[in-house]
């Protein structure tokens, strides 16, 4: 087959490459730049090779942090994902409450983050919040800004209200998508409801929850606004997350260098284990 | 061994799916639900296998009312338009399933699943899952499954509807000889009348939850009670008309008259004729042949047919032929119509008494 050469075509391809280089490729390599250099200010620059990476792998400052994040995002999908899906599978199918249920659990998506954080900064304030209030008057001893376990338990629970919902939606997006023959074919064969579920609902969910996983996993990795908003990183640094650490490193210290090399190496985190997330969950599909 | 329907109806708040229907179908047979989409054949199927409780009236199998009875106690099978089996299973458990519930021996099991797997050429698929395979052997996992136990009701929703062509020929011709010889009872919802003529067995004509005529499925094509199992059962639409009858002529609304002795012993009056699509072609039949002309709206020209519709006094009509007769769209063709073969209906559509069939 002959197959036409044309160099035109190079001019559709032009507008999104110059859109991907403007708002990821240029930024991204300010941020290499910044990686691989030590400077002193006045904009004047000296070769720093890999300097900043030994040293930001090194930290304990940052395997801390490292440590803290994969717990707390390692705790919310626990929690999240299962949670999502139990909603999901008790919402009605059809009726006039449909509606009703998917506007209440979109509402908390709609909210601001940095509004998220303070609404929760206030409910679980323990002299005037009420949650705060409540938890300490059932005799248990509570208060975020001072003990380590409800800084974290607050935190949690935040992003349990927050993002429950989008796991929710998405899982009931996918339940909606099964024909009803499914449950006809179920109920002809004499399938108990587990049986539906594992063998049915579960199976054909399998894409829905991928995504949500994944999606929950890349955002839980990266929280910032909410969580700095509601401890500010504290009690001393027991909720400073990768993302706050960066961001002391960077604005507060002003040290460029280390917050380069700590974003390169954070991105390749992110990136190697959404991708380990998805292999892992499609294997079977690729024989 | 019968499955009896018993003045059953489907009411769903104020819309009846189902109108009083009884029905009786018999062991070892084939029957088919012909109608178009929403025709109610899928609440009879989810009624005849106990998915749905009638409104009213009962269901009869066996000899025992089962009208209460789910559709798990039953012994009954069902295959749906959509390719229905576990996504993750192999063709192999899929087709073990009905199996692995009743609590069979898994040397039993072999033997019988090896045994649908080659009726429907399932063999090499066998560790294959569902979506590794074409949608046409996905339907014949699902057809394996509804053969490899002895189920005493078989109930195929317009199973071949989603096949292309090709695959829905070849299933079309297989499926038949998968049930002949068996014990239980087919129930076959289809659209296409020509799927019904191609199965025989016997054919209940659904029109609006109502069932309009059951019985062997040639008998009702060559003789429908009334219009609407008539218009049921034609495919091309069959065309109809107004017309009074004097001796042996008839004249239609446009004032064209046929000579038709054949009906001389029909009652003079006002009827409505009834004339399949392939009962009028622009080949000449020869003999007294009564013509008819109208303004071509479409010309549909297949490899070895013909397709015209025509204006007929304001009405669309259908000729249907073999060979290619290529009309000009806005020509006026002239087309000869078979009235021996035509069907007179009176005031309430009914089909008057004449033998004139073949």
């Amino acid at each position: 087959m002959n197959k036409t050469v044309n160099q035109k075509a190079w001019f559709f391809v032009l507008p999104v490459f110059l859109l991907v280089a403007f708002n990821a490729l240029i930024p991204l390599m300010t941020v290499v730049n910044f990686s691989v250099q030590e400077t002193f200010g006045d904009n004047v620059f000296f070769w720093a090779g890999v300097r900043w990476f030994e040293e930001v792998l090194h930290s304990e400052r940052f395997h801390a942090a490292l440590v803290r994040q994969l717990l707390f995002t390692g705790i919310i999908l626990l929690i999240e994902i299962p949670l999502g899906l139990a909603i999901a599978l008790s919402m009605p199918r059809k009726g006039p409450w449909v509606s009703v249920c998917l506007v209440l659990m979109a509402l908390p998506l709609l909210i601001p983050w940095n509004v998220v954080g303070a609404m929760w900064n206030i409910f679980a304030l323990p002299d005037i919040g009420l949650l705060g209030r409540s938890i300490n008057a059932l005799g248990i001893e509570y208060n975020y800004t001072r003990q380590i376990f409800s800084a974290w338990f607050t935190m949690v629970l935040m992003d349990v209200w927050h993002w429950t919902s989008l796991v929710v939606l998405l899982c009931y997006a996918g339940l909606v998508s099964i024909p009803d023959a499914y449950y006809q074919a179920a109920k002809v064969d004499g399938a108990r409801p587990w049986a539906v579920f594992r063998y049915i609902q579960l199976p054909k969910l399998k894409y829905v929850l991928t995504i949500a996983i994944l999606l929950r996993f890349m955002d839980s990795f990266m929280i910032y606004t909410e969580a700095v908003v509601l401890t500010g990183g504290g009690p001393g640094n027991a909720t400073t997350f990768l993302s706050i650490d960066l961001q002391k490193i960077a604005l507060g210290q002003f040290d460029l260098g280390p917050a380069g090399a700590m974003s390169i190496i954070y991105f390749l985190i992110i990136l190697f284990l959404s991708w380990l997330f998805y292999t892992l969950m499609m294997k079977d599909e690729a024989r | 061994m019968s499955l009896e329907l018993k003045n059953v109806t489907k009411r769903v708040g104020v819309d009846v799916y189902i109108h009083e229907t009884s029905l009786r179908l018999e062991e070892g047979s084939f029957n088919i639900l012909l109608g178009t989409t929403l025709a109610g054949k899928t609440t009879l199927m989810q009624l005849m296998a106990g998915l749905d409780r009638p409104s009213s009236g009962e269901v009869w199998f066996a000899g025992r009312n089962v009208t209460g009875v789910p559709v798990q106690k039953r012994n009954v099978s069902m295959v749906y338009q959509q390719f229905i089996n576990y996504p993750n299973f192999s063709v192999y458990e899929n087709i073990a399933s009905p199996l692995r519930v009743a609590g069979m021996a898994q040397q039993e099991i072999d033997e019988r699943v090896q045994k649908a797997a080659d009726l429907l050429r399932l063999t090499p698929m066998l560790k294959r899952r569902p979506n590794e395979l074409s949608g046409g052997q996905q339907q014949r996992t699902a057809i394996a499954r509804a053969l490899v136990k002895d189920f005493d009701l078989i109930l195929l929703d317009e199973p071949l509807a989603n096949l292309d062509y090709k695959l829905r020929e070849e299933l079309r011709d297989e499926l038949p000889k998968l049930f002949a010889g068996r014990k239980c009872i087919v129930v076959y919802a289809t659209t296409e009348p020509s799927e019904a003529l191609l199965f025989g067995g016997n054919t209940a004509t659904l029109f609006e939850g109502r069932v309009t005529q059951f019985g062997p499925t040639s008998g009702i094509y060559r003789r429908p009670r009334d219009l609407t199992s008539a218009r049921v059962f034609s495919d091309p639409p069959i065309n109809t008309a107004r017309i009074a009858k004097k001796g042996d002529r008839i004249t239609l609304e446009n004032s064209v008259t046929w000579h038709v002795p054949k009906a001389a012993g029909v009652p003079d009056g006002d009827y409505t004729i009834g004339i399949r699509p392939h009962h009028i072609t622009p080949v000449s039949q020869g003999r007294d042949a009564s013509v008819i002309e109208g303004r071509v709206l479409v010309t549909e020209l297949s490899g070895s047919e013909s397709v015209i519709h025509f204006d007929m006094n304001g009405q669309t009509w259908v000729s249907q032929s073999h060979g290619i007769h290529p009309f000009e769209v806005g020509s006026t063709a002239r087309l000869y119509v078979d009235v021996d073969q035509s069907f007179f209906f009176d005031g309430d559509n009914r089909l008057i008494g004449q033998d004139n069939r073949i």
